[in-house]
This record gives C-alpha cells, sequence and structure tokens, in this order.
C-alpha cells in the first residue's frame, strides 16, 4: 500500500505540550522516509506497551501490536521470528520497559535480535496519574512517594551496555531532526538498537527547562569505542546536574539471533516421515 | 491374563530411567502392552530412583502396588519396597552394593572382563533380567542393538555375560500382540501438536512439561520447528502470541507455577484473539510443591485463569494415544477459532511411558482458517455472524493489521464507547457458542469398562488407567470426559443415563471436575479423592471402591 494516510482517525488524547506528539512526529517522517526508500510499509510493525505512549498504536496508520505493560519485546520477537522480513519497531515507556519489563530488554540485548526499541522516557507515570518510575530523580515528590524517593534512578544507557545492545543511543524530544537520524539509523542497524528519549511530560514532569540547559550532541564521540561510551553514560546519572550527551553512544556488529527454521521449512509429507521415524526408533 | 511388573531401584544418576525403558522394550517385543512410571526426587544425585514397568496382555496406563522382578542397583531399592515384593518375586541385584537373597552379579567383575566403562553396567542387568524372565537371547539382542545406537557390540558382550550366569526363575509367556511404540505422554502431545502444524514451540523448564521442551528441541530439524527457551513463562506466551499475529502456529508448555505467570498473557490471547496451544502438565501444589510428583489440582485453575470473560478450549487426554489426536486437534480448533487451547496433562501422563497403538488414533478432522478475501479494506475483528474475523498477517499488501489488548473497534482501533463494547464482547462469545457446536462432533466423553453399570466412576485425565482397569472386573462403568471446556454437559449426561450411583475419582482434594459437574446438576454420591502426589493404583482404588459401594 503506497501514499497512505499515515495518521488514523482515531482522536488524539496526548496532553499539550506532550513530547509523544514529536516521536509521532518524527516517527511518521521516518516511515515516510522508508516508503520513499522503496520500502512497502507493509512490512512494517509497531509494537507498544501500556502508557501514554503506547496510544501511538492507534494514532499511526500501521501494523501495529498493542500490547500489555512491559511487554513490546517478547510479542516482537516472536513477530520477528515468526517473519524476519518484517520490520519490527517498540515504542515503550519507561515505567513499561524498566520496571514492568526490564527483564525483557536485557535479554533482549542480550541475544542482540533485530528490533529497534525507542523508549519514551518522561520518568514518571502519566497514564496512572503521576508516580515515580525507575528512572525518575532521587527525591521525586509523586501519588505513590509524596515524602520524596529514597532511590537512585537506573541508567537505562548504562544498563544496555552492559546488556551486550549493539545501537545504543539517547534523544530528546525538543531535538527533532537529532531523534529522526537516530530512529531512522535504529531501524538500519542490524541487531539490538535501543533509543532512550527524553520526552517531556507536560502534565506531571515538565522538564524542559533542566534538560534543554545541559543537552549537548554527541558529534565527534567514536561510537565503536566501548570504554569511551561507558564513560560518555556515566557523565550524567540521570539524577544531577550534569552536561547531557545526545546521539549515539555506542554501535557494533555482531550476530543477530535468528529462529534456525520456523515452519514451512519442510513438506507436510517431510514431517509425517519424520514422525514415522520417530515411532519406528521407539518400536 | 499374562501381566508383570518389574521394578528397577538405584541412586539418582544410575540411569535408572533409561535402564527401565529397556526393560519395557523387552516386554514389548515378547507382546506385552506397557506402562512405565518413574518416580524420582527434585535432586541431581544421590536420592533414590525407582522405575515400575508394567507388562499386560491388554493396554494399561498404571502400575499395581506388587512387583514380580527386583532389579536393585542400590540397597534401599531391597529395602524400601518390600512391602511389594511377593513370596515369589525374583530379585536381581548388583552384588557389588547390595546384599539380597536372590540372583546376585557383579556388575564390576562382568565389566572388568569386557574391560567395558561403568556405563554399560544397565546392560549387564538387562540381560540378567532378560534370563530370568525367560526372554530369549535373539529377542534381546535385537532389542539392545536397536536401541543401544553407541557401542553396541560391546554392550551386547556385557549383556550376554549376564545373561549366560542367571538361570530362568519367572519365565513370562509370550503375548499375542505385535511390538507398538513406547512414548511419554509429552512426546505423544508434542507429536500431535507437530500434526497439528505446529510451527514454534516455547517453554521456560519446569517439570514435568520440560521433557516436551527436549523432545522438541532435539527433534526441531528433523520435524521443521522454530524452538525456544526465554526468558521466563511471561515472554513465553507473548513469543507465542507474537508468532501467532504474524502468522505462525506456537504452543508453549509449562506446569502449575510457570502457568500462574501466563495468565496476562492468555488473557490478552482472549482479548486480542490470537490463537495459541498451551501444555500445562500438573504436579502437586500448591505453589513449589512436589516438583516431580503428581495431581489434578489446576483443573479449575486453567478453567478460569485470565481476567474477563473468553472462550477456551481444554483438553484433557487418559493416553497416549488420545494426547497424540486431542493435541492435534487442539492445534486446529486453536487456529479456526482464534481462541486459547489447552492440553492438561499431569506428571503421571507426560512422563509416563505408554504402549502407543497408532491404529487407534482417530483422523483429525480438516479444520479451515478463515483468512481475509480483500474483497474490503482489512478489519483485524470485522464483526461477523460467528464471531470469527478473518485473519491477514503483518507483511499482506493492502492490509493494516491491528492487534490490541485493550477494548477495540472492529479495526483494533482501542474504544471505551458503551455499546461497542458491549458489540464487541458479543462478538467474542458468539465464538464460543460456534466452539460448543464444533466439539459436539468430537468424542468429547470416553465412557469404557460396563457401559451399562449401575455405577459409574466419572474421572478425567490420567486416572483412566487405574479407572478402566478396576472397572472391567467390578461391572462399573468409565465416564470420562476428555474435552473440559467448554463443558460438554449433554454428552456427559448420556455417558451417566441409567447410572444409580456416581463415584468421583480425582487426584485432588476438593474433587474439581464433580464440583464443576454439580453446577449442571451432575450429582457424585461419592468422592475417591487421593492428593499425596502419588497416582491411583488399581489395587488402592478397588478397595476405596469396595468401602464406597453400597
Amino acid at each position: 500500500m503506497t501514499g497512505r494516510q499515515l495518521i488514523t482517525d482515531a482522536k488524539n488524547t496526548w496532553c499539550p505540550g506532550c513530547g509523544n506528539f514529536t516521536i509521532q512526529h518524527t516517527l511518521k517522517n521516518v516511515l515516510a522516509d522508508i516508503e520513499k526508500e522503496g520500502k512497502s510499509l507493509d512490512d512494517i510493525v509497531l509494537v507498544t506497551g501500556i502508557g501514554c505512549h503506547a496510544k501511538i498504536a492507534d494514532y499511526l496508520n500501521i501494523n501495529s501490536f498493542y500490547t500489555l505493560h512491559g511487554r513490546t519485546i517478547p510479542v516482537a520477537t516472536g513477530i520477528k521470528l515468526a517473519n524476519p522480513g518484517l520490520t519490527v519497531i517498540c515504542c515503550a515507556g519507561d515505567g513499561d520497559c524498566y520496571a514492568e519489563g526490564l527483564d525483557h530488554l536485557i535479554f533482549a540485548a542480550k541475544r542482540n535480535i533485530d528490533l529497534t526499541v525507542i523508549v519514551h522516557n518522561n520518568r514518571v507515570y502519566g497514564l496512572t496519574t503521576g508516580q515515580y518510575t525507575p528512572t525518575s530523580p532521587r527525591g521525586f515528590k509523586g501519588k505513590s512517594t509524596p515524602l520524596g524517593t529514597m532511590e537512585d534512578p537506573i541508567n537505562p544507557v548504562g544498563l544496555m551496555l552492559a546488556g551486550g545492545a549493539t545501537y545504543i543511543a539517547r534523544g530528546y524530544s525538543k531535538k527533532m531532526d537529532l531523534l529522526r537520524t537516530l530512529i531512522r539509523e535504529g531501524i538500519g542497524h542490524k541487531g539490538f538498537a535501543f533509543i532512550d528519549v527524553l520526552q517531556i511530560c507536560a502534565t506531571f514532569f515538565p522538564a524542559a527547562d533542566y534538560y534543554t540547559p545541559r543537552v549537548y550532541d554527541l558529534a565527534g564521540h567514536d561510537r565503536s569505542d566501548f570504554n569511551a561510551a561507558c564513560r560518555k553514560a556515566r557523565e550524567w546519572d540521570y539524577n544531577g546536574d550534569a552536561p547531557i550527551a545526545l546521539g549515539v553512544f555506542f554501535q557494533k556488529t555482531a550476530p543477530v539471533f535468528e529462529a534456525k527454521s520456523v515452519g514451512g521449512m519442510i513438506s507436510a509429507a517431510e514431517r509425517e516421515g519424520a514422525i514415522g521415524d520417530l515411532l519406528k526408533k521407539r518400536t | 491374563m499374562n501381566e508383570v511388573s518389574v521394578l528397577i531401584g538405584g541412586k539418582a544418576g544410575d540411569g535408572i530411567n533409561s535402564a527401565g525403558a529397556m526393560a519395557a522394550q523387552l516386554l514389548n517385543h515378547i507382546g506385552y502392552r506397557i506402562y512405565l512410571y518413574f518416580d524420582y526426587p527434585s535432586l541431581i544425585r544421590g536420592g533414590h530412583n525407582y522405575a515400575i514397568v508394567r507388562g499386560r496382555e491388554i493396554a494399561t496406563g498404571t502400575c499395581g502396588s506388587m512387583v514380580d522382578f527386583v532389579l536393585a542397583l542400590d540397597q534401599e531399592t531391597v529395602e524400601r519396597h518390600k512391602n511389594s515384593w511377593k513370596p515369589e518375586t525374583a530379585v536381581i541385584y548388583n552384588r557389588d552394593v547390595v546384599k539380597a537373597v536372590g540372583q546376585g552379579i557383579s556388575l564390576k567383575e562382568i565389566l572388568a572382563a569386557e574391560h567395558a566403562p561403568e556405563i554399560m553396567g544397565n546392560s549387564a542387568v538387562l540381560g540378567g533380567f532378560a534370563k530370568a524372565a525367560g526372554i530369549p537371547w535373539e529377542t534381546t539382542e535385537a532389542v539392545l542393538s536397536s536401541h543401544i545406537p553407541k557401542k553396541t557390540e560391546e554392550n551386547l558382550r556385557v549383556a550376554r555375560r549376564a545373561y549366560d550366569l542367571l538361570k530362568t526363575v519367572h519365565p513370562l509367556p509370550p503375548c499375542n500382540n505385535s511390538p507398538v511404540p513406547l512414548l511419554t505422554g509429552n512426546e505423544a502431545v508434542g507429536l500431535g501438536m507437530v500434526r497439528g502444524g505446529l510451527e514454534a514451540y516455547v517453554s521456560y523448564p519446569m517439570t514435568p512439561s520440560s521433557s516436551l521442551l527436549h523432545f522438541l528441541a532435539e527433534e526441531q530439524e528433523n520435524l521443521g520447528i522454530t524452538v525456544l527457551h526465554p526468558e521466563n513463562e511471561i515472554a513465553v506466551i507473548l513469543m507465542a502470541l507474537g508468532f501467532a499475529s504474524a502468522g505462525k502456529k506456537a504452543a508453549v508448555g509449562t506446569s502449575g507455577g510457570g502457568f500462574c505467570l501466563m495468565t496476562e498473557g492468555l488473557s490478552l490471547a482472549g482479548m486480542a484473539e490470537l490463537p495459541v496451544v498451551l501444555l500445562v502438565s500438573q504436579r502437586t501444589g500448591p505453589s513449589t510443591g512436589l516438583p516431580t510428583y503428581t495431581g489434578q489440582a489446576d483443573f479449575l485453575f486453567v478453567l478460569h485463569a485470565g481476567q474477563g470473560e473468553f472462550p477456551r478450549l481444554i483438553v484433557a487426554p487418559g493416553t497416549t494415544e488420545e494426547a497424540l489426536y486431542w493435541s492435534a486437534v487442539a492445534m486446529n480448533i486453536a487456529w479456526e477459532f482464534q481462541v486459547p487451547a489447552f492440553i492438561l496433562s499431569d506428571k503421571t501422563l507426560s512422563e509416563g511411558t505408554y504402549s502407543t497403538d497408532c491404529s487407534l488414533v482417530p483422523k483429525i478432522p480438516k479444520s479451515t482458517i478463515p483468512l481475509w478475501d480483500r474483497t474490503s479494506p482489512y478489519r483485524r475483528y470485522s464483526d461477523t455472524l460467528s464471531g470469527i474475523s478473518p485473519l491477514a498477517f503483518p507483511g499482506t499488501e493492502g492490509a493494516v493489521v491491528k492487534v490490541d489488548s485493550y477494548s477495540h473497534d472492529e479495526a483494533g482501533i482501542t474504544t471505551e464507547e458503551a455499546d461497542l463494547v458491549d458489540q464487541m464482547a458479543k462478538k467474542r462469545l458468539r465464538k464460543e457458542e460456534q466452539l460448543v457446536q464444533a466439539m459436539s462432533r468430537y468424542p468429547q466423553v470416553s465412557v469404557s469398562g460396563n457401559a451399562a453399570g449401575m455405577v459409574a466412576l466419572l474421572c478425567w485425565g490420567s486416572t483412566a488407567g487405574a479407572c478402566d482397569e478396576v472397572a472391567g472386573p467390578l461391572g462399573l462403568r468409565v465416564v470420562r470426559p476428555v474435552v473440559l471446556s467448554p463443558f460438554p454437559a449433554d454428552a456427559l449426561r448420556n455417558a451417566l443415563d441409567g447410572a444409580g450411583m456416581v463415584i468421583a475419582v480425582e487426584e485432588n482434594a476438593t474433587a474439581q471436575l464433580a464440583s464443576l459437574a454439580g453446577q449442571y446438576g451432575i450429582v457424585c454420591e461419592k468422592k475417591i479423592l487421593r492428593y499425596d502426589g502419588r497416582p491411583f493404583t488399581p489395587d488402592i482404588l478397588r478397595e476405596k471402591i469396595r468401602e464406597v459401594l453400597p
């Protein structure tokens, strides 16, 4: 299907000023680019979790699987293994991907399965109206932590470096051009691509005044240098006052996780023959 | 009737299960029908393991309490099972490590004489057993040759030495049956799934389902399937749903604890209308319970698992022939109706080895998967008369396939509109009506024993073996629903027609099937329940039935 309307008729219910608009618009542009390059959008699947981010499944007029909270990656893994010809993109949230579904994230990185995971990291639960997430800063006062959290945030970039992801980047919802480059590169990367997107939550965590003066572009950083990537990842710990690097921290080529054989590899008659051989062996 | 029981015991790590399998093959080749029960604690080395091989002239799925042969590889085999000995029980023991009365052989001496490694000790034991049971050497040689592919000659020489050393003490008359395949319940489930079109099997190890994972992983290239072992059971079912949404037939396997983790994914399958087949093999619960022992306490859990209301198929095969048949049917039904389909098993069936007469497996009815015909724009959840929406998968030209866990409209876009929510709930419920009709064309309820018996045993799953064996001589009817959801109330009432007394026989503490049947007005006057992790044996069951009979 070419020249399709990329946005559905579904009513958009994100708050005014929400960073999700930027991510959706960016993704839409990337899809348009991909189509211009001659690839059919019929071969793209968007997999989302549950949370504000996930509404993008209703809004983008492409194949989608609107899954459960934290469960984008295992569903996406099944889809990719079932049909390696598909391009599978996960849009996940920070509570979604770093709390409820953290095990899947680490295993996807470990496997180097060919997926692109975009984490809409607004560092707060929006849809459940304002609780802290794994990336909220220490002392964050949310509805479940009115006295302020007593734990440090995790650093997703460092986590993915340790986990073995082969494309690791960070974007910002107020730097659309860079985000477009990162997502396009991530989709093109053969292997597990991870993009943490600092996203503004206009209602519960409007942190633009914090991010904007601190962010800088990683241009010039050698993305093949793992140790340099670790140093850059540690520069800002999602907590204190430090420069915040945006761009690609790390990229390498590595073997991709693939299914050995997915059905259809042998005929029904061959299968029946194999079953017959097995039964003979057991006699 | 010819029948024999052989007990083989030793330490974990002695290869008791494979020695049992070989003894079973020896009996298979002199015409006996087999059930092999393997009892082992949840540890890797050092504990006491034993296998009981039951051979019978007609099909069997259970073990008796008394044994005719004891093959002892450790002292505990002799001490612990004394109450199952008869005066004439023939004992063969490894006299290097066991003190007993009977025929002792020194495995050490035999192995030294043949310069054979320790691992071949079991071949000596089997050779000794063959001689003691009067099994001709030609048969023994043929069985060992076809089932020990590695170092066959050396194993045969070891077996022959023991064969020559021992006397025939309990000659077994051959039975008039041809040998048939010996399969575990899990192997039969796996082959049935493959016949039903399985393309991917996803599982996280958990006893007693793990042997299906191992079997399919080993055979994946021969059978042309993908086998995956992901990070946990949550990932297992979601990967399977990913496969299904992309058009590949997937199944998962687990036991109660792992299934707990799958319930959110199960509910997703219900809402998103994705086909998936689940083997749930029960062990003793609650919680970690007795990992390597049996039970039937998860039926109502499987029946009700997952939030919300959605149709599901549950089948509980009682034999390997039924496991072969119903696992294929479960694959077909899951895809025809876009519902989750369960194969409910237990340790007794999953890990037990049965003579499997494939000529008894009915032909699998053809099923059709409704596919998008391209006549109108694709809507994943189009509201049809049957409630079943035609399928298309990502990568199909011109189709936007939107799968959704939220309440959704026909296109798969999230909605909270009351009318639409109501309409789509009704659509899913209509699938259940269709499913009920479709299942009424299958043999949903098995009746055996004396079909006109005034007293009926109502059982399900693997207790089939013990119930069938007891019912015949007592003139009882055995009524066993194989389909448990949708509940085949009409077929069950027909099967019980004329029975003046119904006795529930279940391996749980609360008579779960009986309580469900009660909701349909089917009353069980008496209940015989066992929940210590051990399967019913015919002699124990017979005694309990006599206690409750009027």
